[in-house]
């Protein structure tokens, strides 16, 4: 169904695309001729809007594409991949508006015009990275997203922090893509196509031709710069910083959409380019030595982001701490490739985003009710605000991973897969390090419930966060006791027509 | 089959008290304790019926099966996912009965005893019985994957129950308790998804059907060295729960640091979750490997027996001596399953309840003499029968009952589980019984000198037991003299299930 010239492609199918797209310009228009005469919460709702017509959008694609659609030669591919992860993106980017109405409120984001459609371009370049097939649209996708994201951290541009931090994401940053840039280029080298598709059978034939140290190269350099959008070792120092001073919903959105983006990217882009390299006994490189490799960063992941999440304090450098130590059990589903791969992500995904966001508003709440971005604002929350308390509980619970909570079968999954494809150190690894979890998720909880605060005053919970906890909230303990729904939702919606690459097609 | 739901309404009977106190004003102190405490009648009156109605000639009963998870294993032919089914499966047989019922007693006179408590009543009972919806959830689960889940529930219960209303202690106490079981859960998940993986069963019944018929074509899945793996796993995670020698430090924090009553369910039944998960799982399911590995528990026992022992008769505090004694005491269940017959398992499952209803009822006079003198050093005490004779008889009693006096329940869980123990290893049933005389010294001594002995003016008066505090006394030691005096009352439906197990394990062993 690939179409040859512009007049062919079913524009249809485009339209999350093009509403996002249109959302953006119109907001920008708008902020450029009448930016100061309208009032500032218009903009957020506006671009809310057009994200919900995007959901909208994506879900009447995912109820009629059966088989994938190519545009372009494949430039843009609508898929239940694409699909899925789009859908991951709209609902994170819809939190981050409801997360940022308190915000664009008290002015503590200024260019709230910017802040709007910056924030739409970003998930347009998200977008395009979870839909594209070929390599010049993946990094137009990767770039639209980044660049938009460092004007977005440091979007307070009269604070210190802010701006430290936006330098900071800006050098590293590019420093990843030209990492991501110069792989790009050695897979271009050797199979002389940007088409993904294509390269699967070339990349292949190179490696059986004596390119195969070039391949590894190319793999290397692929992974070194694409780890720094999901914050896994050895990419992960920026983030810390970076989330702590940026504003509380961009670094949500950062936290999730961003490393969401990062993942639909990193699972096309090495499942495609590197599937067709056998070893010489007819096996597939991935399942051998790149797994090998793979398994390294999830493993160093894991134990970085668990261990230095330990002596966090600040509760922005905690959750990116914790961001990283889920960035690694995340790796784990890549390690062990099955059939259900692609389900454990999404899954694990969904209950990551609900978590994260759910504890993001949570921490947005009590920073603005406090004044302090420190752990020790939660500090005798239960006295002051039980319900925030038993979600704030409820969230980090799941994040931990325990029972009866949808982090608990998110992690239920991924063991399941590295047990069964015999991973048995790097399982022991997730297990040690999620043990160690318990310690600073727990934290909260002593906060919470053991310790007095400075007052018994009663928290005002924005209505725009009590939402999203409250959504949250329930999504984890839902997602906990049946965790059949959402599995069979994922498979139902997205499985038809995933087609990545030889080694995960379906009825194998 | 027709779904009996009698364990199931046991299990989340809690929850109703749970919705009732959420909508209690947490100002009606006096409500809300009636509620909690009168709210363990439920479970306890059920379990009491099932008691009735337990049927001594079959094995597993009180059957409960519903369709509930679904686990996506892989795609078939077409493309389409494969679920694997977990089901919400209930059961019990001879041996989770009698904890069941351990549990149901133990979770009411806890209850009762936390009529003393002063700070936030309404959290303390809601989390109370949550953590009594985990107990009775691990003794009636069926299945690997609900076992973990309710093991799982126990844990958060108790960390909150522990860090908020400890000692001065309670937060570091509340952190190791956490990070131990912490590990041992996460050991515990490990085993539990590489049986999954496996075999692609988790039900109990099946998994011992495949795991102990080496017929069965899925048997061959696993070789015995990856079963040997699996089984000291498990021992682990269970040992750090039970706990074994070099796992135990967690737990005697939790002892001196918790609230009397969160104390008295630790030792009496979370504890003994720990030795059920590892005769129910571990042997059961590995009875090769936990033959070939019972030396091992025998030794582990012994050091148990004397390390808890020794260390015992040197503690200043009573709660520690009590501690230290628990941990003596559980040397001994890792005897009776190191015996690997029908008389070592017996004497296992004695030493379980009996222990608890010991440890209960010695953790609660504990706690009220605290209540009386604000101490528990062994020195400061002193000469306390004078003015409560009551209470002093119960502890004397009750120390006796752990020494294992002939007549009370200690007496007959020891005595088989070394009786087992003569016939499987007579030199390691030789030096278990040394134990016993420690046992004696260190028991004696501290209740002694704690009861007896010159008054110090300070102690003159102090007041005998409340007629709340005389209900779990009287109670307890009743159950423990009608055990010693009259075994069959356990004895009896235990038997058809250890018959299922033993077989097994005998007919490999010799």
């Amino acid at each position: 169904m690939d179409a040859n010239n512009l007049f062919s492609v079913e524009w249809t199918y485009l339209r999350p695309e093009m509403i996002v797209l249109g959302g953006a310009v119109l907001l920008a228009l708008l902020d450029l001729l009448a930016g100061r005469r309208l009032p500032r919460q218009l903009f957020g709702w506006l671009a809310l809007v057009s994200v919900v017509l995007a959901g909208a959008a994506i879900w009447q694609n995912i109820q009629t594409v059966g088989q994938p659609i190519g545009f372009m030669a494949d430039m843009l591919r609508i898929d239940s991949f694409g699909n899925a992860f789009k859908l991951l993106f709209v609902s994170g980017v819809a939190f981050t508006f409801l997360l940022s109405f308190s915000h664009l409120q008290r002015d503590a984001i200024p260019h709230h015009g910017e802040y709007s459609y910056l924030l739409l371009i970003g998930l347009l370049g998200a977008m395009v990275m979870a839909s594209s097939a070929d390599l010049i649209t993946m990094f137009v996708g990767l770039e639209l997203l980044s660049l938009s994201s460092y004007i977005l951290v440091g979007i307070r541009k009269h604070r210190l922090a802010s701006n430290e931090s936006a330098f900071k994401y800006v050098v590293s940053g590019g420093i990843a893509s030209a990492f991501t840039l110069f792989g790009m280029s050695y897979l271009y080298g050797l199979s002389g196509t940007t088409n993904l598709h294509e390269m699967t059978s070339r990349i292949g034939q190179a490696a059986n031709s004596g390119f195969g140290a070039m391949v590894l190269i190319s793999f290397v350099f692929l992974v070194a710069g694409l780890t720094f959008k999901i914050a896994a070792a050895p990419n992960h120092m920026w983030a810390p910083d970076v989330y702590q001073g940026a504003p509380t919903p961009v670094t949500a959105y950062l936290a999730v959409v961003s490393k969401a983006a990062g993942f639909a990217l990193i699972v096309r882009l090495v499942l495609l380019a590197y599937g067709g390299v056998l070893t010489e006994q007819g096996q597939s490189l991935l399942l051998t030595e790149l797994s090998g490799y793979l398994s390294i960063i999830a493993g160093l992941t894991m134990m970085i982001g668990n261990l230095m999440a330990l002596r966090q304090v600040h509760l922005k450098r905690l959750m990116a701490y914790s961001g990283i130590a889920h960035a690694g059990y995340l790796l784990i589903p890549f390690v062990s490739l099955t059939q259900l791969s692609f389900e454990q992500v999404i899954f694990y995904l969904l209950a990551y985003l609900v978590g994260t966001f759910g504890l993001f508003a949570a921490i947005e709440t009590i920073s603005r009710d406090q004044r302090t971005e420190e752990l020790k604002g939660f500090a005798g929350l239960y006295h002051r605000a039980p319900v925030l308390a038993v979600a704030v509980t409820i969230l980090v619970v799941s994040l931990a991973g325990l029972p009866v909570t949808a982090g608990f079968f998110g992690k239920f999954y991924l063991l399941m897969s590295a047990l069964a494809n015999g991973r048995y150190w790097l399982t022991a690894i997730m297990l040690a390090t999620s043990t160690i979890s318990f310690f600073y998720y727990f934290g909260f909880i002593r906060q919470m419930y053991m310790r007095s605060g400075e007052t018994e005053a009663s928290v005002k919970i924005p209505a725009g966060a009590a939402f999203i906890i409250g959504v949250a909230a329930l999504a984890t303990l839902l997602g906990g006791l049946f965790p059949g729904l959402p599995s069979e939702f994922i498979h139902q919606h997205f499985n038809s027509g995933f087609d990545l690459g030889g080694i995960m097609k379906p009825g194998e | 089959m027709v779904n009996n739901t009698l364990l199931s309404l046991i299990t989340f009977s809690p929850l109703l008290v749970i919705v009732v106190l959420m909508f209690t004003p947490k100002q009606m102190v006096g409500t809300i304790k009636t509620i909690g405490v009168l709210g363990t009648l439920l479970p306890l009156i059920m379990s009491l019926m099932l008691f009735a109605g337990f049927d001594y000639s079959a094995g597993l009963q009180f059957i409960e099966r519903r369709d509930w998870i679904k686990i996506p294993i892989g795609l078939d032919q077409n493309g389409s996912l494969t679920f694997f089914p977990i089901r919400y499966e209930m059961g019990i047989d001879g041996a989770s009965m009698p904890l069941l019922l351990l549990t149901a007693i133990i979770g009411t006179l806890a209850a009762v005893g936390s009529w003393q408590m002063k700070r936030r009543l309404r959290e303390y009972f809601i989390l109370y019985h949550l953590l009594l919806i985990g107990m009775f959830g691990v003794f009636s689960a069926q299945n690997l994957f609900l076992f973990f889940l309710f093991f799982e529930l126990t844990l958060i219960p108790v960390y909150f129950l522990l860090g908020i209303w400890g000692y001065a202690e309670r937060e570091r106490a509340a952190n190791k308790f956490l990070l131990y079981n912490g590990i041992g859960s996460a050991i515990l998940l490990l085993a539990f998804i590489a049986i999954f993986v496996q075999l692609q069963t988790v039900n109990f019944g099946e998994l011992q059907q495949v795991l102990t018929n080496p017929d069965d074509p899925l048997s061959g899945y696993l070789s015995p060295e990856y079963r040997y793996g699996l089984f000291v796993a498990l021992f682990i995670a269970f040992g750090i729960k039970l706990p074994i020698f070099p796992f135990h430090s967690w737990m005697l924090n939790v002892h001196v640091q918790a609230p009397p009553p969160v104390v008295m369910i630790h030792s009496a039944i979370l504890l003994k979750m720990g030795a059920y998960g590892l005769l129910r799982i571990g042997i059961n399911f590995f009875p090769d490997q936990a033959y070939e590995f019972s030396v091992w528990l025998a030794v582990f026992g012994l050091i148990n027996i004397f390390y808890g022992a020794v260390l015992a008769t040197v503690q200043k505090d009573l709660k520690m001596v009590l501690a230290y004694s628990s941990i003596s005491h559980m040397g001994m269940v890792l005897l009776g399953f190191a015996a690997m017959n029908s008389i070592g398992f017996q004497g296992a499952i004695f030493q379980l309840v009996s222990h608890g209803l010991i440890s209960a009822l010695l953790f609660f006079i504990v706690g009220v003499i605290w209540d009386r003198t604000g101490t528990s050093t062994i020195t400061e005490l002193g000469g306390i029968a004078k003015s409560m004779p009551f209470i002093s008889g119960v502890f004397l009693a009750g120390a006796l009952a752990s020494l294992g006096l002939p007549g009370m329940s200690g007496f007959i869980s020891e005595f088989l589980a070394l009786m087992g123990l003569f016939g499987a290893m007579p030199l390691h049933a030789a030096i278990g019984a040394i134990g016993l005389i420690f046992t004696t010294i260190y028991v004696l001594r501290a209740v002694l000198r704690a009861v007896y002995g010159p008054t110090p003016s300070r102690l003159t008066r102090l007041a005998d037991a409340q007629p709340m505090e005389a209900i779990p006394l009287v109670v307890l030691l009743g159950v423990i003299i009608l055990i010693g005096i009259y075994p069959a009352v356990l004895s009896d439906p235990l038997q058809k299930t250890l018959d299922s197990i033993v077989p097994v394990v005998t007919g490999i062993g010799g």
